[in-house]
This record gives C-alpha cells, structure tokens and sequence, in this order.
C-alpha cells in the first residue's frame, strides 16, 4: 500500500441517488488500486457466496452494517481511506435515500469534492432523477468546488455515446442552476471497471481522463492562505511553562488564514484590540507563526476578557457582527421548523438560543428554482430564514468561511440536530 | 514557512477533538486498552491540554487476561504524565455475577468485558468516553461519527446517528445518557505507526519482534499463557514474533515477524497484506460481529 505523508489530501464524497452504484463505485476503486486487503477481500467473498451472487459483490466493502446488508442500500455514512504515489483519499460513501439525506449532508459538510453517480439505464427511461438535482445543489450550497459526474452503468445501455451525451447536458443545466458550473464528466461501469482505474476500451469516443485520474489531478483550490485569520477560542488553559509560571492562553484550531507574534486582532464582538504575544504547543513550545488548520495555544500582550466562544480575527479584515442574520437552512428535523419554538444553534464553541423568522424563499427540487413564499421549512428543504439570536455573534458568510458561516440548530426538547445553517 | 504534513494535520483535528471533550462534559475519560491507539490518545491529550494537565480520568478495563507487558507499561505512563487512572475489573463483575466467563477453548472475555465498562461508567458518572477506535479498523468503525451518542444503557444505534456537520459537535444529551468519542476515527494503521516514528514515542515492547512459546488454532498464531493454554494436539514451538493489536491473550494473534524497530515496523505494515484486526478472533465471530457488541455498548 502506498504510504505518503506529505499534505495533498483530497476529502471526496460520493453522491446521487439511491442504486445509482455508489458503493460498488467506491468498492471498485478499491479493488482496483490494490486497496482492498486479502482478509476484506475473503469477507467479501463469503458475504456475497451467502446471498447467493457469483460475482464479487463490492458494495459491500462500504455496506457494513447489518440493516444495510440485508437491504442492499446504504443507510448512513462509511468512510474508507486509501493513498496512491499522488493523493491521499479521504472516501465518504453517502446513502442516496431521500429519507437518508441527513446523512449525506454529514458526508457532504467537510469534504473538498464530491463525485455524482448518476444510472444511465435509469436515466433513459425516467430522466434526471430528482434525488440527484437535490444532491447537486446540496454539495453546491455546502460550497463544494470538486463536481465530477460519474455516468455509470453505460454497460446497460451499449456503450452508447449519445445517451451519455444527453445525460451530460441535462446534469450541466441542472449544475448551472444551482451554481456548480465546473463539471468532470466520466463514462463509467462500477460492476466492470471500465474508466474507473483503467481506460476502458468500450468507451472509445471518451478521450478524457478516468475516475481515479480525475481525482488525483482535481484542482480544489489550496487552503487559502491569504484568506483573514480567524481563531475561535475553544478552551482557555491555564498552567506553567518552563519560562511562565502563570502562563494563560487560548487554546483552539485556526480556522482561517495565518497569524504571527507581533499581529494586532480584535475580540469577536467586544472590538477589543490586543497583540500576539507568543504562539505554542507541546512540541514547539515557541513559534513564530501558524496557519490553517494548526491547533494552537495563543498568549496576548494585554489582560483582556477572552474565554470558550469568542472569535479572535486579524485587523482591519474584521467579521460582520450581529443579532439577527439572514441564512440558509436545511432542515433535517422530522417536525417542520416552526417560528414560535425557541431553537439552539451552536456557533464554533458557543450555544445560543436562537428563533427561525420568516421563512423568505424555499428551493423548489424539482425545478431548481426559489420560491418566495412564507410557510414552515420542512424535512430535507431549503430556505432562508432570518435567525434571531440570544446575543450578538462575530461571523462570516459562508461562502467566505466555513467555520465563522455556519451554525447547527438544536431542538432542546429531543437534543437532535434538526438544522444546518449557512451565513449569507 | 514550515509546510506542515499530513501527520500534523491529523494531530491539530485529534487535539481539538479532544479539547472540545473537555469544555462540552461534565465528567469525561479516555478508554485506555494499552494498545498503540489508546496510548496515542493519551499523547495527543497530553498535547491538547499543555501546558496544563490532562483533566481526565484513564480508564483501563482488565479483563485479568492481560499480557504483564501491558499492565507494567500502563502503570509507568500513569506515573509519568501524572494521569488519574481507574480500573474495572472484568473478575470483579464475574465474582459479583453480572458478568460469566465463556466456556470451551475458544472462550474470551471480550464480550463480556462491555459489562465491566458499563459499571464502571455507571459508578464514576462518567458522561463522555474517549476511545482510540479508528474508523479504518473495521467496517462497523467506519461508520462511526467523531461524538456518538448512547442512550442510558450505553447502546449505539447505528440506523439513528444524529447528523455531524463540519466540526460543530452537538453534545446535549437527557440525563444518563452518555457520549463515546473517538478523536483517531481518520487515522488509518500506517498513520498511527508514522506518528509514532514521527513524534518518538515509545510504545509497548509487545510490538517488537521477540521470542516467545506460540500455537496454532483456526489459523490464529496465539502466544502460550495460562489463560490460552494450547490443546493436547496443538504443539507450541518457539518463534520470533510480534503483536499488531493488544487486546487481551485470549483473542490477540500474533505476526511473525523480525521487525524490531519502528521504521522496520513501518516498512512491514506497508508490505502486508492483511488488515491490522485480520489477526482478531473476536471479529470473526460473525458478519457482524463488531457491529453487534458495538450496540451493546463495546468500543
């Protein structure tokens, strides 16, 4: 197995409705990069002899839970990890349930890429499935950048170029709509191998790149290191360094941008102003400098109020600062949302209390298009609301930051996760 | 600037994982096994937390089938972070009756032991359990969340995970419900034994190539204790081994092998050809078999 330790990692999901072949995609990958090992690999031979198939059943490399074993369907999240002399992979499988879409906007919310399995077979007698246009603006408005389109199964419909064709236009005008333009579009079978690891020679008309190509070559663009600093304070340690008996400093995971000793940043809401006094950890107890995504331990030259919650950003690259902010929501709670129930959002490290007012426009699935309209956001929809917070917050958009631009809702008569918001 | 490597990556996401542990629960603790991830765990939390102490508990539940190297390198680690160390005793849970040793040659307590760490939670209150389970090990582990939630009687419910958006954890849990966290869950074998090169730890000398009594049993090379003695057909013979997991005696396979350092460990883990719980007989129980003690409360 190969080994590299150096940065280029790419996190990818895959994505698109339900049997459109994600898991045996992913098991596909691994066969063929020499990624499954020999103990899996008899597992996976006993599974499938047990239900009867001859082949080599490679779904069932992601499907390990029983419930998903016996339907033949993925039900929540799996990840799988492999490494080839280029990239190392970060493998999410998603279920393509619209009962499971929760769990793949889990999948979906911390990875670069995504790729988008859609059947070929399926497509010609019912279209793009609807369940797919959702899972493209999903991955879009979780501010993806990697889109590659698998079109799989093309063993079902001959190889044929022109289906492939028409797929390839429906799914960009779709991906257009939804604001994804940069598409890699793949003629794929997942059963066979064709395009995954190998060129294939069936599909001779397709002269770009395979799956595994494409990913190893997908340009997401670096982690910005000219994006502005911002360092949510997770936890305030107190102790006694070799040099500090009384050593105080924040401790947290720089969500953006770089800091150096010397730097001037403000506190989240307050606006109070201070400099970088020192930067540590454990194995450096002195740095000069850190960036993304380095966890820290920050000292500031002056004694100012800071603790779990706060936000400390560079100057004069300030966060926006407010009560009441526009955002986009997907609700992921079996009850609507409702505007009268006081609801918890978790901001980085800091809960709040927070109500969902006026539901603004609603994302139609089936045409791709906002609504205006002013009922209840229900299960798996999407909208903006207006979300009025307890206490003002420091934040961002979240098309600028992910970490400063998003929320969790909480229900706090159940504790469940019922919402995932996004700063506009 | 330095450009930082994957290594680090992984240590900043386990350090604030296990930071966040600490500000979210009341009570929490790390499942300390005395295999390499757990010891991982308790370096990574020695690096969260500098230049404070670790506010945690270490919770070791021995299953009394330990090998001795596990139980002298656990107490030397104790003494010199400094941890707080709790243990439950799987003898004490079969002397009080909640728990029953299996019969046969093939019997394990690794099923039961579940049973010990459930009383153990139950009489420290702990709230939150951090564990060194990795989502690489194992097919049920990968489908593990970062914070996973367990009602009162410590079970996961695989079907009914709450969703985890990006790195924002949701902890609020009903009174006796609990968390098993599990800040190692992107870490994949070959990561853990480069970190340990990396950052130069020192890990138990189990790991090491050694000679030691050994048997064969359903293809399983098992190590000669008391607590596995082999049966009249099966013959011990001598052989340079080492262990790639520690779990207890009864269910930990050994590797043959003459890898003595770390790098010459590295350079075999990159040759094999066989997962890390491949050598693990409590795996093999059933399809499932992982899943299926996960539920009732297993790590």
């Amino acid at each position: 197995m190969s080994n590299p330790t150096n940065f280029d990692l790419l996190k990818v999901a895959f994505i698109g409705n339900v049997d459109d072949g994600k898991s045996t995609l992913i098991g596909r990958l691994f066969h063929d990069t020499d990624s499954i090992f020999e103990d899996q690999r008899s597992e996976l031979e006993r599974s499938s002899a047990r239900r009867g198939e001859t082949k080599l059943n490679l779904a069932l490399f992601t499907d390990g839970l029983r419930a998903e074993r016996e339907q033949g369907i993925t039900i929540d999240i799996a990840y799988r990890y492999f490494a080839t002399e280029r990239r190392k992979f970060i493998v999410v499988d998603c279920p393509g349930h619209f009962q499971y879409t929760r769990n793949m906007i889990t999948g979906c919310s911390t990875v670069d890429a995504v790729v988008v399995l859609i059947d070929a077979e399926n497509y010609v007698r019912h279209g793009l499935m609807e369940q797919t246009k959702r899972h493209l603006a999903i991955a879009s408005l979780l501010g993806i950048r990697g889109f590659v389109v698998g079109v799989n199964k093309m063993d079902l419909v001959g190889y044929d170029e022109s289906v492939f064709r028409r797929i390839a236009d429906d799914v960009r005008a779709a991906a257009m709509k939804v604001g994804a333009p940069d598409l890699h579009l793949i003629p794929i079978s997942a059963v066979d191998g064709d395009n995954v690891v190998a060129r294939s020679e069936k599909l001779p008309w397709y002269p770009g790149a395979t799956l595994l190509t494409t990913l190893e070559t997908l340009n997401v663009g670096a982690r910005d290191a000219a994006a502005a600093f911002r360092f949510p304070v997770q936890r305030v340690i107190r102790g006694a360094t070799a040099t500090n008996p009384n050593f105080r400093g924040y401790a947290g995971r720089i969500a953006s941008g770089t800091v150096r000793v010397g730097d001037e940043i403000a506190v989240g809401v307050s606006g109070f102003r201070s400099k970088v006094r020192g930067i540590h950890t454990f194995d450096e107890p002195e740095r000069r400098v850190a960036s993304a995504p380095d966890s820290i331990v920050l000292t500031l030259e002056d004694e100012i109020d800071v603790s779990r919650g706060d936000l400390l950003a560079e100057l004069p690259r300030a966060p926006r600062t407010g009560s009441e902010i526009t955002a986009r929501i997907c609700w992921l709670g079996a009850t609507s949302a409702d505007p009268a129930t006081t609801y918890l959002v978790k901001h980085h490290h800091r809960y709040l209390k927070a109500k969902l007012v006026g539901v603004r426009k609603k994302l139609d699935i089936s045409t791709l298009v906002a609504t205006e309209g002013d009922e209840a956001l229900g299960l798996n929809e999407i909208g903006e609301v207006s979300l009025k917070l307890s206490q003002p917050v420091a934040f961002d958009a979240y098309a600028e930051n992910r970490t400063t631009g998003s929320v969790i809702v909480i229900d706090p008569r159940t504790n469940q996760t019922v919402g995932a918001g996004l700063f506009l | 600037m330095k450009r930082r490597n994957y290594l680090e990556y992984l240590e900043s996401e386990s350090v604030s994982l296990i930071r966040e542990v600490a500000e979210e629960f009341e009570n929490p603790a790390i499942l300390f096994s005395g295999g390499k991830d757990s010891l991982l765990l308790i370096h990574l939390a020695v690096r969260a937390f500098w230049p404070a102490k670790v506010p945690f508990k270490i919770v070791h539940v021995d299953t009394g089938h330990n090998f001795p190297e596990t139980i002298a390198f656990r107490d030397e680690l104790v003494k010199r972070f400094g941890l707080d160390l709790v243990v439950g005793s799987v003898e004490d849970s079969i002397r009080r009756g909640t728990a029953a040793d299996e019969k046969g040659p093939d019997a394990t307590r690794n099923r039961i032991q579940s049973v010990t760490l459930l009383e153990t939670i139950e009489k420290h209150r702990f709230d939150a359990l951090i564990g060194g389970a990795r989502r690489d090990e194992e097919k049920a582990r990968a489908k593990e969340r970062f914070f996973s939630h367990r009602n009162e009687f410590g079970e996961w419910d695989p079907k009914n995970q709450r969703p985890e958006l990006w790195s924002l954890f949701n902890c609020k849990k009903a009174v006796g419900e609990s968390f098993r966290v599990f800040p190692l869950n992107n870490w994949t074998e070959m990561d853990v034994w480069n970190y340990i090169h990396y950052r130069g730890i020192e890990v138990p000398s189990l790991y090491f190539a050694h000679k030691r009594e050994v048997f064969v049993r359903h293809g399983i090379l098992y190590a000669v204790t008391p607590f596995k003695p082999p049966l009249p057909n099966e013959k011990p013979y001598e052989a340079e081994v080492r262990f790639r997991t520690i779990g207890d005696a009864t269910c930990t396979g050994a590797l043959v092998s003459s890898a003595k350092t770390v790098p010459e460990v590295i350079a075999e883990v990159a040759e094999l050809k066989t997962t890390e719980r491949g050598t693990r007989a409590d795996d093999k129980v059933s399809e499932t078999a992982m899943e299926d003690r996960k539920k009732q409360g297993y790590f």
